[in-house]
């Protein structure tokens, strides 16, 4: 049994169980942490550092994802630090690739955008990457835009832990990371992809999608697949 | 030799600028009608899936932007082989018809009436909406309830004015609702009464502008646009049809996946606008208009009641064939009161709200090509896709770019007969600038530009000297 613990989170007592995440905590206390990259019911990496949290007596912010709580801890959820390092994280997500919302087919059914105008991100004050990235369109019933995709990986996920058969990986690392697929591989010729669509439901902007779908009519089924991951044992 | 720049043309959508050459004597020895911009449109889709391309077209223009979506997605139906269903044909013609009624009147009561109603030599602080607005009320209020009512219809069906992403691949995204139908038909009477009332006073000033109509683009050329079996105006299906200027047949019932056997795109070393010829004269000889008054010079009939009777006036006046491009601002109240009549036919279909309005493929041609008529003109959009349905290829040829040799003839035209190096006037070269909002040019689309002001004229002197710009 795990050991139950007491943490403080924007200075109230919340209940805890050693093993727990701090997002896990502040979650079934009713406390708002945003997210992109996590996935109710897959494992968490702490990717989008929109969950980035301040503990008592550590020097930097933590993931909130990922970072398990201990006993006597005191988190800030809240606070303009946060509020400022969060829109940072939702900028330099934007200027990365070729984000554009008003043809996009996921156009306001899109997390991203839908996070950005809860945090008042109106504008990006960095210099956009523009970098030329292709379209893998060879799938026949889903398309993958690299332009869209903000390596959140919740695709790489589902597809290992909820499908298990762990088609998409990253290659390459920092700003030339992308999701690949089979090694590397057209989608159409991966053989280890079953057509599920588990990573298109669970993609958080249009960089998965079903095809034939025109703009602003792709909306995400993403809840199905979070209570299917809960049932199969994953991590609530 | 001087040099007149007008840079930028103002009251026009879209970026240009006017080289005027003058002679030791003040006399016009050459113009140049630049469009400044490149967009790209053509580059940058190519990779995306094709049924994006309605969005991403609809983003080269604000105004127009339900004829880049109609294009792009015929365009689209023919790269799946698929008809739309009957409904659906019909929700895309009433939406374009809304789009004509508001760009229609755009053209007119905001960009051009300014001119022919403040006078073309009026204070050029005062003569634009504002000076309308003080001067002619009614007209500037009857300019914004015409806008107001051809976008709300826009609106009713797709929920957006300005890009609405209802017009999809295969037909329309949602089936029109009934109180939509409802209340377009109750505001209909006041609307055909605005553009009724809008035509009689036209009619009224005509005469005060004689000279500009015998000067204005008075040039014979050929004439292109769509039309239906009976020879009846289309701005949605139809075929393409070529007339002389002397009106006889030159070609027709070109379908829009022959449109390349017809028109060549000539490249030009001083503007990123493209200048489409009719092939078989070949270029520059091949010129040919599009628009209003190209319609109006190429169909037999509107197949409306009024816009017929308005049409037999028309020719009455000017004969079967009109050439002064100042007569596009006629043609465009013609079917402005035919848009508003055929909004009327279409709402009373049974079929109208029938919930079938879209139908579903994936890629079944590899090849697709979309032509309607824009408010400006013919508009083509031609795609070639990989199996898998990624854009290949693409090529637009946009309404305003069909009249680019037309409007370099008749800003030619214009500059020759009205600009006295000598005896210098604003008004002078007002009429220069005029002569292009005549063709309602957007160029933004037409180049498929980035922003920088609109259409700018520059008058250089024989030394090259810039005495004078406008804009």
């Amino acid at each position: 049994m795990p050991e139950n613990i007491s943490i403080r989170i924007d200075g109230e007592y919340v209940p805890a169980q050693e093993g727990q995440t701090i997002l896990e905590v502040a979650r079934a206390g009713g406390k708002y942490i945003p997210t992109l990259c996590y996935l109710a019911g897959t494992s968490s990496v702490g990717a989008c550092r929109l969950c980035i949290v301040e503990v008592s007596g550590v020097g930097r912010l933590l993931p909130a994802c990922t970072t398990p709580v201990q006993d006597g801890m005191s988190v800030t959820t809240n606070s303009e630090k946060l509020k400022q390092y969060r829109k940072i994280a939702v900028e330099f997500l934007f200027s990365e690739r070729n984000h554009v919302c008003a043809v996009c087919v996921s156009n306001n059914h899109c997390e991203l955008q839908a996070m950005a105008q809860k945090l008042g991100v109106t504008s990006v004050r960095y210099p956009y990457a523009y970098p030329k990235l292709g379209v893998d369109v060879s799938h026949p019933r889903y398309v993958l835009d690299h332009n869209r995709c903000i390596l959140c990986t919740r695709c790489v996920r589902v597809c290992t832990e909820v499908e298990g058969a762990h088609v998409w990986d990253v290659s390459s690392r920092g700003i030339r990371s992308m999701i690949i697929c089979d090694m590397n591989r057209p989608w159409a010729q991966a053989s280890s992809c079953t057509n599920c669509g588990k990573c298109v439901q669970v993609c958080p902007t249009g960089a998965l999608a079903e095809k034939g779908f025109a703009v602003d009519e792709m909306v995400k089924k993403d809840h199905n697949m979070t209570r299917l991951a809960a049932r199969r044992g994953g991590h609530s | 030799m001087r040099k007149l720049v007008i840079d930028p043309v103002t009251r026009i959508e879209g970026h240009a600028k006017i080289d005027i050459y003058l002679d030791d004597a003040g006399h016009v020895t050459d113009t140049h009608f630049h469009v400044t911009q490149v967009r790209g449109f053509e580059k940058f889709t190519e990779g995306r899936p094709f049924y994006e391309m309605p969005a991403i077209t609809a983003r080269i223009c604000g105004i127009c932007p339900v004829s880049h979506l109609l294009a792009s997605a015929k365009a689209c139906d023919a790269i799946m082989a698929v008809a739309p269903p009957p409904t659906g044909v019909k929700l895309r013609e009433l939406i374009h018809c809304a789009q004509f009624v508001q760009s229609h009147a755009l053209s007119f009561f905001h960009l051009s009436a300014p001119d022919l109603l403040l006078g073309f030599d009026s204070d050029p602080a005062h003569r634009n909406i504002f000076g309308l607005i003080e001067d002619h009320p009614e007209m500037a209020r009857a300019g914004v309830a015409l806008r107001k009512f051809g976008q709300e219809i826009i609106q009713g069906l797709a929920l957006e004015r300005v890009h609405p992403s209802w017009i999809v691949p295969g037909g329309v995204n949602t089936p029109l609702d009934s109180g939509v139908r409802d209340r377009t038909l109750a505001g209909l009477p006041a609307a055909r009464a605005l553009a009724e009332r809008t035509i009689a006073f036209f009619k009224t000033v005509l005469d005060r502008f004689e000279e500009e109509i015998a000067n204005f683009g008075n040039t014979p050329t050929m004439y292109a646009g769509l039309v239906d079996g009976g020879g009846g105006l289309q701005w949605y299906g139809g075929l393409l049809k070529f007339r002389d200027a002397a009106g006889a047949l030159v070609a027709s019932d070109i379908p829009a996946r022959d449109y390349a056997q017809y028109i060549g795109e000539a490249a030009m070393r001083d503007s990123y606008l493209k200048a489409p010829y009719y092939k078989p004269i070949g270029y520059p000889d091949g010129v040919y208009r599009v628009g209003p008054l190209a319609r109006l010079n190429v169909v037999d009939v509107c197949g409306t009641p009024v816009a017929d009777r308005e049409l037999a006036e028309f020719r009455q006046r000017y004969g079967p064939m009109v050439h002064s491009s100042f007569h596009f601002h006629y043609a465009r109240l013609i079917e402005l009161l035919h848009g508003l009549e055929k909004i009327e036919v279409l709402l009373n279909d049974p079929e109208i709200l029938s919930k079938h309005v879209r139908s579903r493929a994936n890629v079944n041609s590899l090849e697709g090509v979309g032509m309607i008529e824009a408010p400006r003109g013919v508009l083509i959009n031609h795609y070639k896709v990989d199996e898998e349905g990624a854009i290949k290829w693409a090529n637009l040829i946009v309404a305003t770019g069909h009249n680019n040799l037309a409007i370099n003839a008749s800003v030619k035209q214009v500059a020759e007969h009205f600009i006295d190096g000598e005896h210098f006037k604003e008004g002078m070269l007002n009429r220069v600038s005029a002569v292009v909002r005549a063709y309602d040019p957007c160029l933004s689309c037409s180049t498929h530009a980035n922003g920088m002001p609109a259409l700018q004229l520059v008058l250089r002197g024989p030394d090259g000297r810039v005495l004078s710009t406008e804009g």
